[in-house]
Formats: C-alpha cells, sequence, structure tokens
C-alpha cells in the first residue's frame, strides 16, 4: 500500500488544495510534501538490497476488459529516483512560499499532483499503467509553464507538450503491438517477450523517440532550454531535477531489457549522440548569456553522461568485459541522482537573484558576493559540484562513467573527459562574472542576502550534494542488485 | 405483436413528444418554461424505460423490424442522457434569440425518437425512416433561427447535402434488396452467407451505403458540409448535431454494415481504411488553421469520426466495441465543450472566435476548467477519458494487423493536440479582452460540473463502460 499512498496522497491533497482557495494552500502544501517525502523513507530503510525482484509490489486488475492491471513495484533503480522525487517536492514547496502570489493554490496544487504523477511513472508495472502516468505529467507542467512563466512562456509550453506527446505516441504504438504480440502489458513480461530482429529495432526506435526527448538527448533537446528558461523557478527545478530522469528510467526499464539485441546494435549511434552532446552541448553551454540557459545546456550535457553510461555497456559486453559493465550503468543513475540535487538547486539560486533583480542575464550581475556573501557561497559550491569536483556528488557519477567507457574505447573516455574542463570552464565563468568582482550597479548594490527560508533550501540540498559527495555507496549498494540483473539480462540475446 | 413491450420507450417518446407539442400550443408567452420542464420529463422518463432494458432484455418486435439487444439499449441511454444535458445548456440560448422555443424543443424530441429507432432498427426500411426523422428534425432546427442568415443558408446547404446523402444511401439500399430480395438484416445477412450469387449487386449496393453512411457522418471526402453546418448553425443545434447524432450514426452503421453486410467486411473494411485516413488527415490539418472556434471544432468532429471508423477497419467484436466506446466518450466530451461555448454566447453575443475565450479562467473558472478537460480528453492525453477510447481503438487496430493505421492516426494526434492546446492557453494564459464575469445558471453549472467531472472520473475508472462496450458485441 505504501506506493499507493506515495501516488495518491499527494494527488488527493492537489485536488483539495485547488478546491480550499489560497488562503490556507501553502501551509497544506507544506504538510503534504513533508508528510510523502516522510512516507517515502521506510521505501529506502525497508529496501532488500540483496534480491534483485520487484519489491513493495502491489497488484490490482484495474481494466480487466484490456487487460490492464494497476501493478506497481519498485526495484534497485526506480527506488532512489521516488526518493528524489518526494524529496524534491518539499524544496518546491519551500521555494513557492512567498515567492508565488497570483493563484498560488492552482500553482501548489499543480505541483502535488504532478508529484503523485512523477512517483506514478517511477512505480508502475504495468507499460499502459506506465505511459498513463508519463503523459499525465505533461497537463500539470503544461499549465505551470504556461501561466506562471516567462514572456515567452506560450511558445515554450505548447512546444514542450507537443515535443513530448510527440515522442510518447511511438511508445504506445510499440506497447500495443507487443501486446499483440505476447498478451501481456505487464512490464516484467514485455522483459522476457521474445522479438525478432525487425521487431525489436522499431520498437527500440519507438521508444528512443519517446526517451530521447524526454532526457533529452542531441538533437531533439530544443524544446528544453526554451522550457527551462520560461519556466518559473520550482517549474524549472522539478523540469531538471525529475522529469529529466523519466528519459534515462525509460532506457533503463524499456529499452534495454526490452530490446537489448537493437540496442546492441545501435549502441554505437547511442554513444555517438550521447559524445555529442557532451562535447558540443557543453561548448554551447560556454557561449549562453542567460543563467538560466545556461545551466539548461549544462543539463542536456550531463544528461549525455548517462545515455553513454547506459550504451556503453552494450560495447563491454561485447568485449567481454562484464565486471565494468554494472559500473557504466550504476554511474548513470547516480549521476541522475545527482543532477536532480545539482540542477535543481542551481536553477533554485538563479530563483533567488531572479526574485530580487528580476533578470536572468548574466551581465546584469556582477560582484553579488559583495551583498549576499552566504546565498554567494551556496552558489559557488553548487557551481562546482556542476562541475564535478570531487567530494560533491556530481563528480561520482562522471568519474563511473569514464572509467566505464575507459575499459570500453580510450577515445569515449577522452571526450567524455573534456566535460570536467568544459563544465568548470562555463559554469566557473558564469559563477565568477555572477558572483565575484567589483558591485557592477545598482540593484546588486541593493542586494539583501538569503532568508532563513531559503537558507533551509539550499542548505536542504547542499547537505544530499555532499553526502552522495563522500558517501555514494548509499545509493550504489542500492541499486546494485537490481543493476546487476539487469546486465545479466541484457547479455543474453532475445532471438 | 406480442413483442411491443420491447419498444415502450419509443412509444411513450411519441406520445410525450405530441403531447409537448399540443401543451405548447395553449401556453401564454410567459408559461414557456413549462415546455422545457416537460421535455425534460419526457427524456427522463423516456430514459429510465430504457436503462430498464440493459442488461438482459432482447428480442424483436415489428415482425423483425424493430429489435432489442445488448448494443441497442446502452446507446439509446447514452443517447438520452446526452440529449437531457443538451437541453440544459440550451435553454438560455435559446430563449435569449427568441428561436421559436416549443417547436425547438418538440423537433429535439422527434430526433431523439429518430436516433432511437435507428439505434433498434433491424431492417433496411426502418434504419431509413429513423434517419430520415432525425435528419428532418435537423433540418428545422437549423433553420429554426429564421432572423440569421448564416443559419439560413446552412440550413439550406445542409438540406440539400443531407437529401443527396439520403438518395445515395437508399439506392444502395435498394440494390442490396434487389440482390437478397428482403429488407430484413438478418434476411440479408443470411442470404449472402448460403449463395454468393447475389453478391456483386449486393457489393454495389455496399458502396453506395458506405458513400451515403460517410457524407451523413462528414467522414473525407464526404465532409464539405459539417464546416459550414457549424459554423451556420446556431450553437444550440452544433451542439445538438454533433453529440448524440454520432452515437446513432455508429449504431446505423452497425446495423447496416455488421448485422446486415458483415460477409462483405472484406470489401467495405478497404473503404473504411481509406475514409478514417483521410479523415484524420485532413480534419485535424484543417483545424489548425481555422480561428474561429466552431469551424474548428467541426474539423475536430471530422477527426474523431476518423478514429471511430478506425475502429470499424478491425471488422471484429473487438473493433465494434471500441468504435462504440469512442462514440460515446467523444458524445458527452463535445457536450461539456460546447456547453462552455453556450454558456459564453449570452446577451446577444456569440462566441464564435477563439479570441472569445481569452482569458476565461478569470472569467468563469468553472467553464474554462471543464472546457480544458474537455479538450485535453478530445486531443487524447491520459487520463481523461479520450485516451482510453483512442487506446481501444488503436488497439484493435493493432491487433487485427494495421499499424501503419496506427502510426498515421497517433500522428495526426499530435497535431490535433495542438490545436486544442492553443485553445487552452487562450482560456489560462491570456488576459481577458472584456474582464467583465460570465454568470450561469445553477443547474447550468451544475450540469457542467457533472460533465466535466464525468470525463476526468471515467478517465481513472473507464472499467466499468468498457466492459459494457465489450459485452454488447460478446457472443
Amino acid at each position: 500500500m505504501l506506493l499507493s499512498l506515495l501516488i495518491w496522497l499527494p494527488i488527493v491533497a492537489g485536488v483539495v488544495i485547488l478546491a480550499l482557495g489560497d488562503a490556507r494552500a501553502r501551509h497544506i502544501a507544506l504538510g503534504v510534501s513533508v508528510l510523502t517525502f516522510v512516507f517515502s523513507l521506510p521505501l529506502f530503510f525497508g529496501f532488500d538490497t540483496t534480491i534483485s525482484q520487484m519489491q513493495f509490489t502491489e497488484h490490482a486488475a484495474w481494466l480487466p476488459s484490456f487487460d490492464i492491471n494497476y501493478t506497481l513495484g519498485v526495484d534497485g533503480i526506480s527506488m532512489p529516483l521516488i526518493l528524489l522525487t518526494t524529496f524534491i517536492n518539499v524544496i518546491v514547496v519551500i521555494s513557492a512560499w512567498v515567492v508565488i502570489t497570483d493563484r498560488v493554490a492552482v500553482y501548489l496544487g499543480a505541483f502535488q499532483i504532478m508529484t503523485g504523477l512523477m512517483v506514478g511513472v517511477f512505480a508502475a508495472l504495468d507499460a499502459i499503467l506506465f505511459y498513463i502516468f508519463f503523459e499525465a505529467t505533461l497537463i500539470p507542467m503544461f499549465l505551470i509553464i504556461g501561466i506562471w512563466g516567462g514572456p515567452n512562456r506560450v511558445y515554450a509550453t505548447i512546444k514542450f507538450f507537443l515535443y513530448t506527446f510527440l515522442g510518447s505516441v511511438f511508445m504506445l504504438v510499440a506497447l500495443i503491438y507487443m501486446y499483440r504480440v505476447g498478451s501481456s502489458f505487464a512490464v516484467l513480461d514485455l522483459h522476457i517477450l521474445k522479438l525478432n530482429q525487425k521487431e525489436q529495432l522499431l520498437i527500440f526506435l519507438a521508444f528512443l523517440i519517446a526517451f530521447a526527448v524526454k532526457i533529452p538527448m542531441w538533437p531533439v533537446h530544443t524544446w528544453l532550454p526554451d522550457a527551462h528558461v520560461e519556466a518559473p523557478t520550482a517549474g524549472s527545478a522539478v523540469l531538471a531535477a525529475i522529469m529529466l530522469k523519466m528519459g534515462g528510467y525509460g532506457f533503463l526499464r524499456f529499452s534495454l531489457p526490452i530490446t537489448p539485441d537493437a540496442s546492441n546494435r545501435l549502441d554505437g549511434l547511442m554513444i555517438f549522440l550521447s559524445l555529442v552532446a557532451v562535447v558540443y552541448i557543453g561548448f554551447v553551454a560556454l557561449a549562453q548569456r542567460d543563467m538560466k540557459k545556461l545551466i539548461a545546456y549544462s543539463s542536456i550535457s550531463h544528461m549525455g553522461f548517462v545515455t553513454l553510461g547506459i550504451f556503453i555497456a552494450f560495447m563491454l559486453i561485447g568485449a567481454g568485459d562484464q565486471s565494468h559493465v554494472a559500473l557504466g550503468i550504476e554511474g548513470a543513475m547516480v549521476q541522475m541522482i545527482s543532477h536532480g540535487f545539482i540542477s535543481a538547486a542551481m536553477f533554485l539560486c538563479v530563483g533567488v537573484m531572479y526574485d530580487r533583480v528580476h533578470s536572468r542575464e548574466i551581465a546584469d550581475y556582477g560582484g553579488v558576493v559583495n551583498t549576499m556573501p552566504i546565498f554567494a557561497a551556496f552558489m559557488v559550491f553548487f557551481a562546482l559540484a556542476n562541475a564535478g569536483l570531487p567530494g560533491t556528488s556530481g563528480f561520482v557519477g562522471e568519474f563511473m562513467v569514464i572509467i566505464a567507457s575507459f575499459k570500453a574505447n580510450f577515445w569515449f573516455a577522452f571526450l567524455a573527459a573534456t566535460t570536467l574542463i568544459l563544465g568548470a570552464a562555463y559554469t566557473l565563468w558564469m559563477v565568477k562574472r555572477v558572483i565575484f568582482g567589483e558591485v557592477t550597479n545598482a540593484n546588486v548594490a541593493n542586494l539583501t542576502d538569503i532568508d532563513r527560508r531559503e537558507f533551509i533550501m539550499l542548505a536542504l540540498l547542499a547537505f544530499f550534494v555532499l553526502l552522495l559527495g563522500v558517501w555514494p555507496n548509499l545509493v550504489v549498494h542500492v541499486m546494485h542488485a537490481s543493476v546487476e540483473n539487469l546486465v545479466q539480462h541484457i547479455s543474453v540475446s532475445k532471438y | 405483436m406480442d413483442n411491443l413491450h420491447l419498444a415502450t420507450p419509443e412509444i411513450f417518446m411519441l406520445f410525450a413528444s405530441c403531447a409537448v407539442l399540443v401543451v405548447d400550443l395553449f401556453l401564454k408567452p410567459g408559461q414557456r418554461h413549462m415546455t422545457y420542464w416537460l421535455t425534460q420529463g419526457s427524456l427522463l422518463i423516456t430514459l429510465l424505460l430504457t436503462y430498464g432494458q440493459v442488461g438482459d432484455t432482447a428480442g424483436t418486435a415489428f415482425s423483425g423490424a424493430y429489435t432489442v439487444d445488448g448494443m441497442s439499449a446502452v446507446l439509446k441511454s447514452w443517447i438520452l442522457l446526452i440529449a437531457i444535458g443538451g437541453f440544459v445548456y440550451t435553454r438560455d440560448y435559446i430563449k435569449d434569440r427568441e428561436i421559436a422555443n416549443g417547436e425547438y424543443y418538440v423537433l429535439g424530441l422527434f430526433g431523439v425518437m429518430g436516433m432511437m429507432i435507428m439505434t433498434s432498427s433491424n431492417n433496411l426500411l426502418t434504419i431509413y425512416l429513423g434517419l430520415e426523422l432525425l435528419a428532418l428534425s435537423l433540418y428545422a432546427m437549423v433553420a429554426l433561427y429564421r432572423s440569421n442568415a448564416d443559419a439560413s443558408e446552412a440550413a439550406m446547404k445542409y438540406f440539400v447535402l443531407g437529401a443527396l446523402a439520403s438518395g445515395m444511401l437508399l439506392y444502395g439500399m435498394s440494390m442490396v434488396y434487389g440482390s437478397t430480395g428482403s429488407l430484413d438484416l438478418a434476411t440479408i445477412s443470411q442470404a449472402l452467407t448460403t449463395s454468393d450469387a447475389g453478391s456483386t449487386g449486393a457489393r454495389f449496393g455496399l458502396t453506395f451505403i458506405i458513400v451515403g453512411l460517410a457524407f451523413k457522418l462528414g467522414a473525407v471526402p464526404f465532409h464539405m458540409w459539417v464546416p459550414d453546418v457549424y459554423d451556420g448553425a446556431p450553437t444550440s443545434v452544433t451542439l445538438y448535431i454533433s453529440t448524440a447524432p454520432k452515437i446513432a450514426a455508429f449504431a446505423m452503421i452497425i446495423r447496416l454494415l455488421v448485422d446486415g453486410l458483415e460477409v462483405l467486411s472484406s470489401d467495405w473494411t478497404l473503404m473504411f481504411a481509406i475514409l478514417a485516413a483521410l479523415s484524420l488527415v485532413v480534419g485535424n490539418l484543417l483545424a489548425i488553421a481555422q480561428q474561429n472556434i466552431k469551424r474548428m471544432l467541426a474539423y475536430s468532429t471530422i477527426s474523431h469520426v476518423g478514429f471511430l471508423l478506425l475502429g470499424m477497419v478491425a471488422a471484429n467484436p473487438e473493433g465494434y466495441s471500441a468504435s462504440m466506446f469512442y462514440a460515446i466518450t467523444y458524445a458527452f466530451t463535445t457536450l461539456a465543450a460546447f456547453g462552455v461555448l453556450l454558456v459564453l454566447s449570452r446577451n446577444g453575443e456569440e462566441a464564435v472566435m477563439l479570441d472569445d475565450l481569452s482569458g476565461l479562467f478569470r472569467r468563469n473558472a468553472l467553464a474554462a476548467t471543464v472546457m480544458m478537460v474537455a479538450l485535453i480528453s478530445l486531443a487524447g492525453v491520459p487520463p481523461l477519458v479520450g485516451f482510453y477510447a483512442k487506446l481501444s481503438v488503436l488497439k484493435a487496430v493493432i491487433s487485427a494487423g494495421y499499424v501503419w493505421l496506427a502510426v498515421i492516426a497517433v500522428i495526426m494526434s499530435v497535431v490535433g493536440a495542438f490545436y486544442y492546446l492553443r485553445a487552452i492557453k487562450m482560456m489560462f494564459f491570456d488576459d481577458p479582452v472584456d474582464s467583465s464575469e460570465v454568470p450561469a445558471r445553477m443547474d447550468v453549472n451544475a450540469t457542467l460540473a457533472v460533465n466535466g467531472l464525468a470525463v476526468v472520473v471515467l478517465g481513472i475508472f473507464p472499467g466499468w463502460i468498457m466492459a459494457v462496450c465489450v459485452r454488447a458485441f460478446a457472443g
């Protein structure tokens, strides 16, 4: 029942918040988000790390005439993402506390509903149920960007919606096709479904469109800078921290186990696209003048590491190096979790400045450290984490993926490692221009440092970034059994 | 004649309609609301009578010309329910415009009766009678708004093209009669199964029947009348045309092509595949270009007809029940969308352009929310009921092996999502041009809320209505 609670508590609460109106919205939302996070902790502490089977499973017949069931369950791959979701939800409510004044009940209600839906995405073990949650998250996000977004919000939100919608409808066709072959929508049944070469290839491409848009991979990433820039602060944070992870999760839960042979055949293409994202988008980020856009491109670049870590697996399997396969995939997972904290923190930092100055342009700032010393410390810390400083969580995932790539091919590792330079370059250069130096203008001179609310918000995130940086095993050992199982599974051809 | 009780709903409806017509003659202008309540009362009682038949009642009456089966009772219940909702939304609109009150309701009732007869007919002639009863009522309803030139023009167009379609249909029926020697659908089916002799003539007739059906449904390339009539007709009539008659049209397809001519399914699946693909593509692409919301919804209807026909392409019970589910959900979702338009069209102003929706959320939050839910459902985004309708149709089509059709359908539903989103953008993201409140009566608000909730709740628990549709074609 725990997973159902985590899905439906925020959704029902969201509806209640919408119904009750603005007056008490903040307090209810905070209470619910904290409660949801607390309820999600037993998932972590009660998790059996020695087995790879699904845990906390629930099963109920939902649409018997269509053979669609309400099946939930988590393994080591989905569980950390659920915790990340419920945690970010708390941060979202704190970040909106005084900042959102227009239709606050709708804002917070939409975020609560979205949290429930996102937990559903990671917990669903029925393919159609997954699809429903996956798509349903679009509606609240569409409204959040469209109502509270920046000047170009309409363009951004419609682009966001249509891109993702177009990506996922092909997945729907693929899912129904597999039902025709195997008469089951259960994800675990799809994993063992026999598919021939042509079927696998087409299904892989259908999944690829869906997840590549979501994660996003170059060249279907263009919705992301628009959506991130126009979204309100918390919207950008949730987009970057969780929604992108749905793509990575989709690769691990659907593409790899369902179409291992097609994944194997196309791994060269996937690695190529990933490396383009890492290197080329890194350069693109360097050229940005808008802070949010810079972070958005940095997100794409970091997601390149996720797809690289996932698809380098097939090269290693081909080379007979089983031991490092898990390293790459675990690296991808750690990168996703870590990026969830760091990107959310970066967007919130920009949000803190935007709330005061109402500008996201790097050129409008300079010398912020003089007026906001505490904030500057946080911002520099998160920027270093974003650049992959050892000791922060940002380093761990990248390092694991680079090592795995190195075992596969030196040049892949070499190209991937350029991110350590590029990432440092674009992030630190931004920090230098924004935070350090002399106070450049009156706006900056009049800044007030962060208050208690903002401090708590950033401190919570900083705590987890550090924790995962010095103790990555905390999440790695949780996922190890499941990843090993996945590696076993994809090493065997389905023909 | 001993099975006459099966037709109780229709018989009651006939007497009630006549009673309403007569009573209305004696009412003074101030008492017009009586007509409204009598109409709603008649529909409600008919609904109860019909609902009593859902489940185990089955059989034929009038020497086999009339049938009650699993499908008919369910579809008729929905037709009646939607008609009741439609009249709630319509009431103030026609009162404001002084569209002859009494006649409007009586014509509406006769139209509903025509739909019920179409749904229950088991004979070529009964089908035609039901269809014409509906069509003639509709022509008159469009023309009732005499003071409006657009409405008169639309009525003319509708009448001429509708008569042409009826002619096609009747010609096709006569060919089928000529080659099988019977008007009774079961006998026709029997004759075609047992001997191959008449099948060339029957195929020839089938083509005309499909043309007639495609005209009535508004499937491309027989769709030209749809945008003009939707746009020209008073919005209340557009609501009427675009909701319940689609369910009745679906029933007519099932009666003619499944009950009667299923033997020829290899012929009509291909025709339906072409009609469906064209409707999906043309309907969705042209809807993008519309600035007039009624025209936009007209093209959107064309695309939904494409989806409905897609289920028929599967030519098996799975496909039929998928189409049935689609027709029902489409009808009550569209009902909500037009309900909102009617709420907006008041004080002599018509809500016809997309701009009229601007900032609706700030003017009437309930109406805007219901409209959003309806449009997202029409776009087929989960977890709203429209998604399951699309899912069931896609599942049937893919199971039958037409993956390419499914791919066209999903690509076009993404195109469709664009213009629905644009309307939602107007309501939620833009500032209102005219920021006055849009009030609505209590009963209208309540109906809108129930209608919108139905779209959401049936989206979370679509199981029972799916099961009903599956059962209608089982065994």
